[in-house]
């Protein structure tokens, strides 16, 4: 009996240590969008039979955008309810998602969903996944880009994912995570740093830097089959991967003539590298621009470092920022007509975003030791590893400045996020 | 060691003793500078096995003279640092066989990959010390740990001096 209640009281414990954990997760979100279009999310019909409550991760999705307005709907509408278009517009609603959820036999779920316009008194898009439990809130993250896409016009990044590195006591783990933090899965763990991770092309692999052997070297993580390979190992130093577009390629930095060079190696790690850049002292963190034709890259040849570009067969570099005496890790739009950097002034590393035709430049960040920005794919939106009290926390922001989320948990360093590609 | 020796001696010289007196009770005992070779070897046959010792008695130099400390913002080995230059490239040469891995480091301010870059330099002004003296590349690696290994916690001057720094790792 005895025996039994200490059980049952450890597993409370466990149960209620896990929900703390969660909780320690927190996601904050400031500032408003300037154009929030009011949408009405139901209740998913039937929703209480998934693990999951797909209609709270739509919601949290949506207004974390600062694209929405939620609008609650107080009783659960499953797809086939019938709407009552003018008593939605009289409520300010400019859309309605219903949905329902059904169990299957064999323990997968049918997620249906519709959008309705209200206005326009007609459906406008819907349709149903069928998934494992592990997949349900992907099945839900999907109706998020669905709504914002449909209301937007542009794409939405919450089905897409991130990588991030953690240190845990005196463990280093590459984590994968949906684009809310979310469904965590540890890639690799290890007792040395792992930095510099950057997806492929087509989500299934990472590219990272790690310590393991006492210097760095670049490895591929095959993400599905878990596994990890050597791509770069020369004599020396091995870091800063970035693929190319195709995913055949990586441009790395490498220091085999002493100082560290960009070089060009097959992503499979097969071949000699081609040298890509020459300079007297530093050139370091290569990012192929998305037609795959240029490179960015950070440059000491004037001094403090800042950023360049190159033709990806080489050639006279040109720089590409002029404020700022120092001007580190730049990122490329997916539309090529944007960069994102770590610029250092007045003594704080924050992020800013400079306009490529314009060379308008906008602060993005007011930490003091931001690094690691990455486009989200839709490029809306900017990841980011902020430092708070000297643990560093993982944010968000949009790329005109106006939402801000901060993602923080207590136990954990975060560092060196990187935003995934979009995935089917 | 050296006592062993010594009773080999006196064992060595009593027998060679004992050997000339049975022969010649004139002859005065000869004692030359060299008893253990009083058993006769065969020179320069095909049979002859040379001993070489490829690990001379030489233990790697302390940890203590295994770190270079930099200046904020600077690439330079300190004149303060010459024995340690000294100490490590003799050992190397003594030690043909033995291959150093230099690992620069920075400080914590800055971002990671750039702090790699800077750390390598650090790493790369040691290699060239210790070239200098002789050190023949084959033995040298010098690699970067950027701001990721540091040696001491704080955020502070006092941590940050002690990390910007390069280790010689045998």
């Amino acid at each position: 009996m005895t025996k039994h209640f200490i059980r049952f009281a450890a597993l409370l414990w466990l149960a209620c240590a896990s929900v703390l954990a969660q909780a320690q997760l927190r996601i904050t979100t400031e500032g408003v969008g300037s154009k929030r279009i009011p949408v009405a999310i139901a209740d998913f019909a039937d929703e209480s039979q998934s693990p999951e409550q797909i209609s709270a991760i739509i919601k949290a999705d949506l207004s974390r955008s600062g694209y929405f307005t939620i609008i609650d709907t107080n009783s659960p509408m499953s797809e086939n309810s019938v709407v009552n278009y003018p008593d939605w517009k009289t409520r300010g609603a400019f859309a309605l998602a219903p949905g329902s959820v059904q169990k299957l036999a064999d323990g997968r779920f049918v997620i249906r969903y519709r959008l309705f316009d209200i206005n326009k008194g007609q459906q406008i898009s819907g349709f149903s996944e069928t998934v494992y439990p592990d997949r349900l809130r992907l099945a839900a993250h999907k109706i998020a880009d669905d709504i914002y896409e449909k209301l937007t016009g542009a794409p939405g990044d919450f089905s897409t994912r991130i990588a991030y590195v953690t240190k845990e006591g005196r463990t280093y783990k590459l984590v994968v995570a949906d684009a809310d933090g979310m469904g965590r899965i540890d890639a690799m763990n290890s007792s040395e740093p792992i930095i510099s991770p950057t997806w492929s092309p087509d989500g299934t692999h990472i590219a990272c830097v790690s310590y393991e052997r006492r210097k760095p070297i670049v490895y591929v993580v095959d993400l599905v089959r878990g596994e990890h390979h050597e791509v770069a190992n020369f004599k020396g130093s091995n870091s800063a991967p970035a693929w190319s577009p195709d995913g055949s390629k990586l441009a790395v930095a490498l220091s085999l003539t002493g100082n560290t060079q960009i070089y060009v190696i097959n992503a499979n790690g097969g071949g000699a590298p081609v040298k890509l850049t020459s300079s007297a002292d530093i050139d370091t963190e290569p990012r192929f621009s998305p037609d795959g034709q240029s490179i960015y890259f950070t440059s000491n040849r004037g001094g403090g470092p800042q950023i360049y570009r190159v033709g990806v067969n080489g050639g006279s570099a040109q720089r590409v920022t002029f404020s700022g005496d120092f001007n580190t890790s730049p990122r490329i739009s997916p539309d090529g007509k944007s960069l994102v950097y770590v610029s250092r002034r007045g003594g704080q590393f924050q992020i800013y975003l400079l306009d490529l035709a314009t060379n308008q430049e906008l602060r993005l960040s007011n930490g003091s030791m931001d690094e690691a920005p990455s486009f989200s794919p839709s490029g809306r939106y900017i990841l980011y590893a902020s430092e708070l009290g000297h643990r560093n926390s993982l944010a968000v922001v949009s790329v005109d400045g106006s939402v801000k989320q901060q993602l923080l948990n207590q136990a954990v360093d975060y560092s060196e996020p990187t935003w995934g590609p979009f995935m089917k | 060691m050296r006592q062993y020796s010594a009773i080999a001696l006196a064992v060595s010289s009593a027998m060679l003793f004992a050997a000339c007196s049975s022969t010649k009770l004139d002859d005065k005992p000869k004692i030359d500078d060299k008893p253990v070779q009083t058993a006769p070897v065969q020179q320069g046959d095909a049979r002859t096995v040379t001993p070489i010792n490829t690990t001379p008695d030489v233990s790697a130099p302390a940890d203590a003279s295994r770190s270079v400390y930099f200046d904020f913002d600077s690439y330079v080995v300190k004149d303060e640092y010459a024995p340690v230059i000294q100490t490590n490239s003799k050992f190397l040469s003594v030690k043909k066989g033995q291959k150093v891995l230099i690992q620069g480091n920075t400080d914590e301010r800055g971002t990671a990959e750039y702090n790699l870059a800077l750390g390598q330099k650090r790493a790369e002004a040691v290699r060239k010390s210790l070239a200098a003296m002789g050190v023949p590349d084959s033995q040298m690696e010098a690699v970067s740990l950027g701001k990721d290994k540091p040696k001491a916690q704080g955020h502070d001057e006092s941590a940050w001096a002690q990390n910007r720094r390069a280790d010689l790792v045998y």
